[in-house]
């Protein structure tokens, strides 16, 4: 069946089947591959995406409940340049192998976005939901804490 | 003027983050090849029995299902993988066909692979296989292992494998004459590296050229070549080997697998591009679990507190199968239990057993988890005992600088012995106790505050590295004026692109941002070996240095002509060269690029070490541990990137209190795996351990490697499980509670806790 949705800012369309899961739907038929599986039932939060706005598991939702949606991946947070979040991550060393860090950086973005004022332990709640093996998350927190004023600053100017 | 290079040392933001931040790294689940097939494995639902029947028609009758391989499609004899360390000829009845032949020995283990358009179908497909096994007495624990209700391999009739044996002085005569002697039972559950991104490859075979191409490789590519040419009657130059991003290894990673040959093979059978990705469930079965020991051990001491001697038997529950380095954990456990202590008469045996579980191989820290579990905890145990200070009787034992070069026990057989090579281990110590507060919080030793018993302890570890043989590094001055640099070292996660150009930089003299990296493929360079043993920085480091030297070598040649003066006065600066106020660009200095190639070759292994400490509170009425402070204090020797090793620093503990708290592989009595998804098997999350600290140093170099530099991959994790049980017990101190096992769960607290307080109440 055919799914049609808004990507990082663009309309697309995908021929999928009715199991077909977002994640896989994203991966393989659009190619954004930077949603990354790491469990494919809803704990480690690798493929994490923003469904308007909201921080969603991509291998939790089917590909056509995201119809008519608005869909964010890792890909869509910058462009050439690395967003204020992922110099963060970059800055702190809050990434080792790489492969949680696009469910984190979706995750943490849509926390800031609706609360750029979060406290370590608010973030470190927040981030509970995404397994990551390497770093043992301490710069991660960091990361984000640091990140949190850029955001703040959108909100003013908003 | 001319400026050095000082790359070295400077906490550099790595290249690699510029993909990974943005989504565009390329890990194997990313390779597509056109016209691909998906594999899917049918694996053993039991953990031990005889197939029957295998009948696959139903399954290809299924729209869109091309092929489903059995045993018998993979030749007269199904090949099996062979020991990649320590490859005993009295091993070899336990290397692991890479299908299951005539018999399966633990649940997950290959039965058959369905090969079809899509891996949805490919799953279907699974459900349409008749597969029937006759069931044999699962083999789950030492005591049915011993007992023998059934053997895994008959041809070799006994469920024990061999036995490892650490040797050093007369143990003995030690403990006949000692003052002291206390003996105790300690067991490590079985968990694993469980690293964030499942395996997978890509292979395919070009008929046209008889050529093989594998993406997914990891860790050993090399290595990994040589198993699966072999295997499939290929020279090695028909095989490629190609590593693209990988999401975390640990020792598991990158290891021959079954499927490191039947995605390969399968390629080559259907003659199309073959694509598997395992999920989450399948790499609970299937990835090489680790650490599931058990022990009888005792320890010789003076009655002044001097260690005489380390004595007994540990228990190794290897699985199924002994894996391509499966022995490396057992025999760790014997051989490293003394760490950083004089023990001057040791006698450890280690006996592999084989059960019909999950096969086992290393995860980081390989036997030194475990074995600094149990002699952390002796010593608390010893310290109680005699009424010496905990702290003191450490600092009375750890090896002096002026002892060094300090040996530990040698193992047989496959026999080996290593020496510790150079630390201060007591400045280290002591930096440790200051850093923490130790005179401040050890006040709080047993104290109830809020609900919460108060718990500190101490304690220290080895971590060795720089496994040889040796390391290649090929470096080719490009026409451009860049360089590229290829590796035998391979890239898990740890940054290596970024720590390998800094010392490319410092030791070439060229502009870092000109520098490329590229590591682990087969096609780079003519031999590599790896990333195991926190080896790749000082091994791939050190062969960078020394190709450095040749390629300044070529670059001053090369200019000499160009200038018409004598190579040793072409001075290199930066992206030129220049004599007697002439210069050059290093773009276009040559038509041709400039390459050399250098292999850096090593006997000994590095040995970083530390002390680490932490404060704990513990709740009585839930067994719940809160770990409020956590202090990590290591000497490496020299730091490449202090950011990178920090990383590595804290990610390693925590990965440690995942191993001491939360992490177990279950089993039941008939050999099912109880905990086959996150929800069952809990990791560390971001709000567990909040309150981690770790300090690098560089204060005694190693002396056997140019860089001075030694392997910290691994040191955080190893004191952690015994640390985290000596707090434990320091806290319920009043109640005696003496945890022996680990995980140190919340129920098996609460459980001890309860058994004290009747034990109190009896007494």
């Amino acid at each position: 069946m055919q799914v049609e949705f808004e990507l990082n800012g663009q309309a697309v369309a995908a021929e999928v089947e009715a199991r077909t899961s977002l994640a896989d739907c994203l991966r393989d038929n659009l190619g954004k591959t930077g949603t990354h599986l790491g469990c494919e039932h809803g704990v480690c939060g690798a493929c994490t995406v923003l469904v308007n706005g909201d921080a969603v598991r991509a291998c939790l939702m089917l590909a056509v409940q995201a119809d008519g949606e608005k869909v964010v991946t890792v890909e869509g947070l910058s462009g050439d340049e690395l967003s204020p979040l992922q110099a963060s991550f970059r800055r702190h060393h809050a990434l080792q192998c790489g492969f949680c860090t696009p469910g984190l950086i979706t995750t943490a973005h849509a926390l800031l976005s609706s609360e750029p004022d979060a406290d370590a332990e608010r973030i470190r709640e927040v981030l509970s939901g995404n397994l990551c093996r390497c770093t043992g998350y301490v710069p991660i927190i960091e990361a984000v804490l640091d990140a949190g004023s850029f955001y703040a600053g959108q909100k003013e100017n908003a | 003027m001319k400026v050095s290079n000082s790359y070295i040392g400077r906490p550099m933001e790595r290249v690699e983050d510029l993909r990974f931040l943005r989504g565009r790294g390329t890990y194997v689940a990313d390779v597509n090849r056109p016209g691909q097939l998906y594999a899917v494995i049918l694996r053993s639902s039991a953990a031990h029995g005889i197939i029957r029947s295998l009948d696959v028609s139903r399954a290809l009758d299924l729209p869109g299902v091309r092929h489903v391989l059995v045993a018998a499609d993979l030749g007269a004899v199904v090949p099996k993988i062979p020991l990649r360390l320590q490859p005993l000829p009295e091993l070899e009845p336990f290397h692991q066909p890479v299908l299951a032949d005539g018999k399966v020995r633990y649940v997950g283990e290959p039965v058959a692979i369905v090969l079809a358009d899509t891996a949805g179908i490919a799953e279907d497909a699974l459900e349409h296989i008749d597969l029937a096994i006759e069931s044999l007495p699962a083999i789950t624990n030492r005591e049915q292992a011993e007992a023998m209700p059934s053997v895994l391999f008959e041809g070799h009739g006994s469920n024990a494998a061999i036995t490892w044996k650490a040797f050093r002085g007369d143990a003995d005569a030690a403990f006949a004459s000692a003052d002291y002697v206390r003996r105790e039972r300690f067991a490590i559950q079985r968990h694993a590296a469980m690293f964030m991104e499942p395996r997978g490859f890509v292979a395919e075979w070009n008929a046209v050229d008889a050529k093989l191409t594998v993406w997914g490789a990891a860790k050993t590519a090399w290595y990994n070549r040589k198993v699966l040419a072999a295997a499939l009657d290929l020279e090695l130059e028909a095989v490629d080997l190609i590593e693209v991003d990988v999401g975390g290894g640990f020792g598991s990673r990158g290891e021959f697998y079954p499927e490191d040959y039947l995605i390969p093979a399968a390629a080559k059978f259907v003659g199309r591009p073959v694509k598997w990705t395992e999920d989450r469930r399948e790499h609970m079965m299937t990835a090489n679990h680790a650490r599931d020991i058990a022990c009888d051990v005792e320890i010789a001491v003076s009655r002044d507190g001097r260690f005489l001697g380390l004595r007994g038997q540990i228990w190794a529950d290897i699985g199924a199968y002994l894996r391509t380095n499966g022995s490396v954990g057992p025999r760790n456990v014997a051989q490293y239990m003394s760490g950083p202590y004089c023990f001057e008469n040791i006698d450890l045996k280690s006996t592999m057993l084989t059960t019909n579980k999950t096969p086992s191989g290393t995860y980081r820290g390989p036997g030194r988890f475990e074995t600094d579990f149990i002699r952390e905890r002796l010593i608390d145990l010893v310290a109680k005992d005699l009424n010496i200070d905990r702290v003191e009787l450490r600092r009375k034992n750890l090896v002096a600088d002026s002892q060094m070069p300090y040996p530990l026990a040698s193992i047989t057989p496959f026999d080996s012995s290593t020496e510790l090579d150079s630390g201060d281990y007591h400045a280290v110590f002591d930096l440790c106790m200051k850093e923490f507060g130790w005179a401040e919080k050890s006040k709080l030793s047993g104290k109830l505050i809020d609900g919460y018993y108060h718990g500190v302890a101490v304690g220290s570890f080895i971590e060795g590295g720089a496994a040889g043989p040796k390391e290649d590094a090929r470096l080719v001055l490009e026409t451009d004026g860049s360089l590229s640099v290829y590796l035998g070292s391979s890239s898990v996660g740890q940054g290596l692109e970024t720590i390998m150009a800094q010392i490319a930089a410092d030791a070439t003299e060229l502009p870092y941002e000109r520098i490329t990296v590229n590591h682990g493929s087969t096609s780079h360079v003519k031999d590599g070996y790896g990333a195991y043993h926190s080896r790749s920085t000082v091994m791939g480091g050190s062969a960078i240095l020394l190709a450095a030297e040749k390629l300044k070598d070529r670059i001053r040649e090369t200019a000499a002509t160009r200038f018409g003066c004598g190579a040793g006065d072409v001075m290199i600066d930066g992206d030129q060269v220049s004599w007697s106020g002439k210069t050059l660009s290093l773009a276009g200095l040559s038509d041709i690029p400039l390459e050399v190639e250098a292999s850096f070759f090593n006997k000994k292994y590095t040995w970083a070490y530390g002390t680490q400490a932490a404060h704990i509170a513990v709740d009585p009425g839930t067994g719940h541990v809160k770990v409020l402070d956590y202090l990590s204090v290591e000497d490496v020797g020299r730091i490449i990137n202090p950011l990178t090793l920090h990383g590595q620093a804290v990610g390693s503990i925590v990965q440690g209190l995942g191993g001491a708290f939360l992490e177990h592989l279950v089993y039941d009595e008939n050999g099912q795996l109880l905990t086959g998804s996150f929800a069952d098997y809990l990791m560390p999350t971001a709000s567990d351990f909040p309150h981690i600290r770790s300090i690098t140093l560089e204060l005694k170099p190693c002396p056997n490697n140019p860089l001075g530099a030694k392997g910290a991959g691994e040191g955080g994790l190893i004191p952690v499980g015994g640390i985290m049980a000596n707090a434990i017990a320091d806290a319920l101190s009043h109640l005696n509670v003496q945890p022996m096992e680990l995980p140190l769960s919340p129920a098996r607290i609460w459980q001890l806790v309860e058994d004290a307080n009747a034990a109190q109440a009896a007494g």
